[in-house]
C-alpha cells in the first residue's frame, strides 16, 4: 500500500511539473465548454485571443526580465505612453504614421534602457527602478495627452481589425511577438545569457558574460514589447488613452509566473507565458459567459494566481 | 571504546531516487563517546545516509534504531527532538542577526511577551563557553569568519542537548590552526559522552580524531575498521582498487612566459604582487586563508578591481576589471566557490559547459544549439563526467562532477592559463586524481595552471614552483625541490607574526 503511494506520487508530480499550465488551460477550456454553450465557438475563441493579446505581448517582454531574476513594473505605463506618443506624433505633430510608429517604439526602448541603466549601473533594485518608471511614464502620458484620449491614425488602427472579417490582427501580432520572444530566448546569445544571469549572476559574470550590457538588452526588449502592446491596445480602441493598460503589469507578471517561470530567475519559456496569458483571458471570458459579477472575477483570478505559484513550489519540491 | 553504550544503529538502509540507487544496504552503529568517521568517495552515499538520520529523506528499506528501538525520523524537527543534530557544510545561520539571536532562534526567552534580551545574551554566553569560544553574543553572524560561524553552529546544536552530532566535512573550510581548535572541541564533546559522526576527505585527520571508521562505497557499507588503519588501506577500501599515486604530477620543461603580473596592489587586500607563469607549468599559490590569494587571482582575471600594477598576457597588458578581455586573451578562472560562482545550478550540464563559449558559438546571430551540445558532449566524455545525460541539472551532480564541469567550460574555451582556486575542495580521492591528471594533460599541451590551494600536500605534490603569500604580499618562491611542508608554512606565517608585533 505505502509503496504504491510512493511510486505513484512522483508520476503525478512530474505530470504537473511539465504540463502544469497547459494542463490547467485544457481543463479550464473543457469545463467551460460543458458549462456554457457559447464558449466553444470560433467567434468566442477569437475573442479570447484578442483579449489575451495585449497581456501576452506585455508578458513576453516581462518573461525576459523575470528570467534574469528581475521585475518590470513599468510595462503598463510604458505601453500607454508609447501609444499616446504615436497618436500625438501622427495627429498633433502631423508626421506620417510610419514615422510616428517608429517614434513610439523608440520611446518604449528608451524607457527600457533607462530602467536598465538604473538597475545595472545605478544598482537600484529592479522593483524600485521600474516602479519609478511606472510613475514617470504614466505621468508623461498624461502630460503629452493633456489628460484626454487622442484618436489613432487610421492606418495604424487597422492593427485592431480583422483579416477577411474573422481573423483578428491582434492575435497575429501576439503570435508573431511570441515567436520572436521564443527565438530570442532559445536561439540567441542575449537569450541564453538571460538564463545564465538569472540562474547565477556571479557565475555568468565570471564566465565572461557582460552582465550589465545584457541587462540593457533585457529591459530594452521589455520596453519595446510594451510599446507594441500599447499600440495594439490603442488600435483596438481606435484611440490612445493616457490611463490605458493600468495594472496590466501585474497581469503580465501573473501570466509569466502561471506559465512556469520562477521569480527567482533562470526559468521561463515564451510558450509557457502564452499559456499563462490565455489562462487569464479564458478565465475572464468564461466568468463573463457564466455571468459572474466582475467583483467575483477578481477574487477568482487572485485564487488562480496563488494556485499557480503553489504549483511552482510543488514542482520545485518534486524536483528536490 | 568497547562496552560503551550503543546509541544509534542503522541496519540494511536503502534509498532509491528515480533512476539512481543512492543507498543499497548500509549498516552502521554509533556508541556514546566516540568519533565515528564516515568515509567514502562523493556519491558513495554519505550525504544520503546523514540526510536520513537528520530527517531530510525517508529510507525505502532497512531501519534506524535509537537506543535499541526502531524510530521513524520524518522531519528535521523530529531528529532534533530525538537528540540528533547535524552540522552541514552550508550553515543554518541568519547572517543579519546577532550570535545570541541565532542561538535562541525560534524560542527566545520572553518576559511579559517581549524578548528578554539580557537573558538571551546570558544564555548565549553560557553556550559559547561550553563550546569554548570567545565570541561576543551581540556580534552579527555575518561579521564572524567561517571558523567562528561553525563554532556558533555547533553551540546551537548543543543548545538542543544533542546526543548525536553529525558533522559533514567540518574541516573543509578551515585553516590549519582552526582545525586544531575544532578537534580540541570535538574531543571535549566526545569525552562528555556525545556520539559524533564525522565526515572528512582528509585522511590524515582520521587517525588524529577518530575511533572507528565505516567505509561506504557505491551506496553500501564496505567495512568497519579502526581509525588507526593505514591511509593506503583506507583509500583501497574507499576506491575499491589501490591508487598508485596520489599526486601524479608529470612536469615538463617550461616554455615561453604566458602570464606576467607586476606590482599588483589593492589597498587593504594585496600589495606589490609580481609573478610570471610559463607555458607547461603548474604554479602553486600557497598561504593561509585570508592571505589574499583569491583576491589576487580574481583581480588578475578582471573579476575585481586593483589600484596599481599590471597584468600581461603574451606581453600585452589586460584592461582592469574586464573578465571578457581576460577570457579572450586566454585566461580562465575556476573560482573557489563552485556552487556560488562557478555554476548555474538550475541549468543543465550542456548549458553550463557552454557558458564561456556562448558568445563564440554564434551562426548568423543565432546560437548554434546542435554544435554547442556536441562540443559539450565531447568535453564531458573527455572529463569522464558521471551523469545520466547532458540534460541533467548540475545541481544533482556530485561535487567532483560539478567541479569537472566548471573546469570543462574553460577547456572548451581553450584557456591557455587556467587559475584554479581550491580545485579539489570537498572532492573525493578518486575525482581528485582525475583532476590532477587533467592538469597534467593541460600542461603537456603547452597550457599553464596557477593553482591556489589550502591543501598543502596537494600544493607540494602538484606544483613545479610554489609561491607563498602572507598578509597580502608574496613572501617567497620555492621550486619543487625546496618546497617542503615546513618551508612553505614558515613563509606563510612569519610575515603574519611580524605584522602582529607592530
Amino acid at each position: 500500500m505505502s509503496t504504491n503511494v510512493l511510486t505513484r506520487r512522483p508520476a503525478v508530480r512530474s505530470l504537473l511539473a511539465e504540463n502544469g499550465a497547459l494542463g490547467a488551460l485544457i481543463v479550464l477550456a473543457v469545463a467551460l465548454s460543458l458549462l456554457s454553450p457559447d464558449f466553444l465557438t470560433v467567434t468566442n475563441l477569437l475573442n479570447v485571443g484578442v483579449q489575451a493579446a495585449v497581456t501576452a505581448i506585455l508578458a513576453f517582454g516581462a518573461t525576459f526580465v523575470i528570467i534574469t531574476a528581475g521585475i518590470d513594473l513599468s510595462v503598463g505605463a510604458v505601453a500607454a505612453l508609447s501609444a499616446i506618443v504615436l497618436a500625438w506624433t501622427a495627429t498633433e505633430a502631423g508626421l506620417p504614421w510610419p514615422v510616428a510608429t517608429v517614434v513610439a517604439l523608440v520611446v518604449g526602448l528608451a524607457c527600457g534602457l533607462v530602467n536598465a541603466a538604473l538597475i545595472a549601473y545605478g544598482k537600484l533594485p529592479p522593483f524600485i527602478a521600474t516602479l519609478a518608471m511606472l510613475g514617470v511614464a504614466r505621468g508623461l502620458a498624461l502630460v503629452v495627452s493633456q489628460g484626454s484620449p487622442i484618436t489613432m491614425p487610421d492606418a495604424v488602427s487597422h492593427l485592431g481589425d480583422t483579416i477577411g472579417g474573422y481573423l483578428p490582427v491582434p492575435v497575429l501580432v501576439m503570435a508573431l511577438m511570441g515567436i520572436i520572444a521564443a527565438v530570442i530566448l532559445n536561439r540567441t546569445y542575449p537569450g541564453r545569457a538571460m538564463y545564465a544571469i538569472g540562474g547565477n549572476e556571479e557565475a555568468a559574470r565570471l564566465s565572461g558574460i557582460a552582465v550589465n550590457r545584457q541587462k540593457l538588452v533585457t529591459y530594452a526588449l521589455s520596453g519595446v514589447f510594451a510599446a507594441v502592446a500599447g499600440i495594439v491596445l490603442a488600435s483596438r480602441l481606435a484611440s490612445a488613452q493616457p490611463q490605458a493598460a493600468s495594472g496590466y503589469e501585474l497581469d503580465a507578471i501573473a501570466a509569466v509566473v502561471i506559465g512556469g517561470a520562477s521569480l527567482s530567475g533562470g526559468k521561463g519559456r515564451a510558450f509557457g507565458t502564452l499559456v499563462g496569458a490565455l489562462i487569464l483571458a479564458v478565465l475572464r471570458n468564461g466568468l463573463n459567459l457564466l455571468s459572474v459579477s466582475s467583483f467575483w472575477q477578481q477574487v477568482v483570478i487572485g485564487v488562480v494566481i496563488a494556485l499557480a505559484v503553489l504549483l511552482d513550489t510543488l514542482r520545485r519540491r518534486g524536483a528536490n | 571504546m568497547n562496552g560503551a553504550e550503543e546509541i544509534l544503529r542503522v541496519e540494511g538502509l536503502g534509498k532509491t531516487f528515480p533512476g539512481v540507487v543512492a543507498l543499497d544496504g548500509v549498516d552502521f552503529d554509533l556508541r556514546a563517546g566516540e568519533v565515528h568517521v564516515l568515509l567514502g568517495e562523493n556519491g558513495a552515499g554519505k550525504s544520503t545516509l546523514i540526510k536520513m538520520l537528520s530527517g531530510a529523506y525517508q529510507p525505502d528499506a532497512g531501519r534506524i534504531l535509537l537506543d535499541g528501538s526502531p524510530v521513524h525520523i520524518r522531519t528535521a524537527a523530529e531528529a532534533r527532538r530525538l537528540g540528533i543534530a547535524t552540522i552541514y557544510q552550508e550553515f543554518n545561520l541568519v547572517p543579519q542577526l546577532t550570535v545570541a539571536e541565532n542561538l535562541a532562534l525560534g524560542r527566545p526567552p520572553r518576559r511579559f511577551g517581549f524578548v528578554d534580551t539580557r537573558r538571551m545574551h546570558d544564555q548565549a554566553r553560557e553556550l559559547l563557553d561550553r563550546v569554548g569560544i570567545d565570541v561576543d553574543p551581540r556580534a552579527r553572524v555575518a561579521e564572524l569568519g567561517i571558523a567562528r560561524m561553525q563554532m556558533v553552529e555547533i553551540a546551537k546544536a548543543l543548545a538542543l542537548d544533542a546526543r548525536v552530532l553529525i558533522m559533514d566535512e567540518p574541516t573543509a573550510v578551515l585553516t590549519t590552526g582552526e582545525v586544531e581548535r575544532l578537534f580540541t572541541m570535538v574531543r571535549q564533546l566526545r569525552d562528555r559522552g556525545v556520539a559524533i559522526v564525522f565526515i572528512t576527505h582528509h585522511l590524515e585527520e582520521i587517525a588524529r580524531l577518530g575511533d572507528r571508521v565505516t567505509v561506504l562505497r557505491d551506496g553500501r557499507s564496505v567495512r568497519e575498521v579502526p581509525a588507526t588503519t593505514p591511509q593506503d588501506e583506507l583509500v583501497r577500501l574507499m576506491v575499491g582498487r589501490p591508487i598508485d599515486q596520489q599526486y601524479p604530477r608529470a612536469a615538463g620543461d617550461p616554455g615561453a612566459p604566458l602570464l606576467k603580473v607586476s606590482g599588483l596592489t589593492r589597498a587593504g587586500a594585496f600589495a606589490g604582487v609580481s609573478f610570471e607563469i610559463r607555458a607547461g607549468e603548474v604554479v602553486g599559490l600557497a598561504g593561509l586563508v585570508g592571505a589574499g590569494r583569491t583576491e589576487v587571482a580574481r583581480a588578475v582575471f578582471g573579476a575585481d578591481p586593483y589600484d596599481s600594477g599590471e597584468v600581461l598576457m603574451d606581453g600585452r597588458p589586460l584592461p582592469r576589471t574586464n573578465v571578457r578581455a581576460a577570457m579572450e586573451a586566454g585566461l580562465g578562472l575556476v573560482p573557489e566557490d563552485r556552487k556560488g560562482q562557478g555554476l548555474v545550478l538550475g541549468a543543465d550540464v550542456a548549458e553550463n559547459l557552454g557558458l564561456v563559449t556562448l558568445s563564440r558559438s554564434g551562426r548568423g546571430g543565432f546560437v548554434d544549439r546542435a554544435g554547442r551540445r556536441k562540443e559539450a558532449g565531447e568535453v564531458a566524455g573527455r572529463l569522464g563526467v558521471r551523469m545520466s545525460n547532458l540534460g541533467q541539472e548540475v545541481r544533482t551532480l556530485s561535487g567532483g562532477n560539478q567541479q569537472k564541469i566548471v573546469i570543462g567550460k574553460w577547456l572548451l574555451a581553450d584557456a591557455r592559463v587556467l587559475i584554479l582556486d581550491e580545485p579539489t575542495r570537498g572532492i573525493d580521492v578518486g575525482a581528485k586524481v582525475e583532476i590532477y591528471q587533467l592538469i597534467n594533460s593541460l600542461t603537456a599541451s603547452g597550457h599553464a595552471v596557477l593553482m591556489i590551494s589550502s591543501d598543502l600536500p596537494e600544493i607540494l605534490g602538484m606544483s613545479d614552483r610554489v609561491l607563498v603569500m602572507a598578509r597580502g604580499r608574496l613572501v617567497g618562491e620555492l621550486d619543487a625541490a625546496q618546497a617542503t611542508q615546513d618551508a612553505v608554512m614558515a613563509l606563510a606565517v612569519t610575515e603574519v607574526e611580524e605584522t602582529r608585533v607592530h
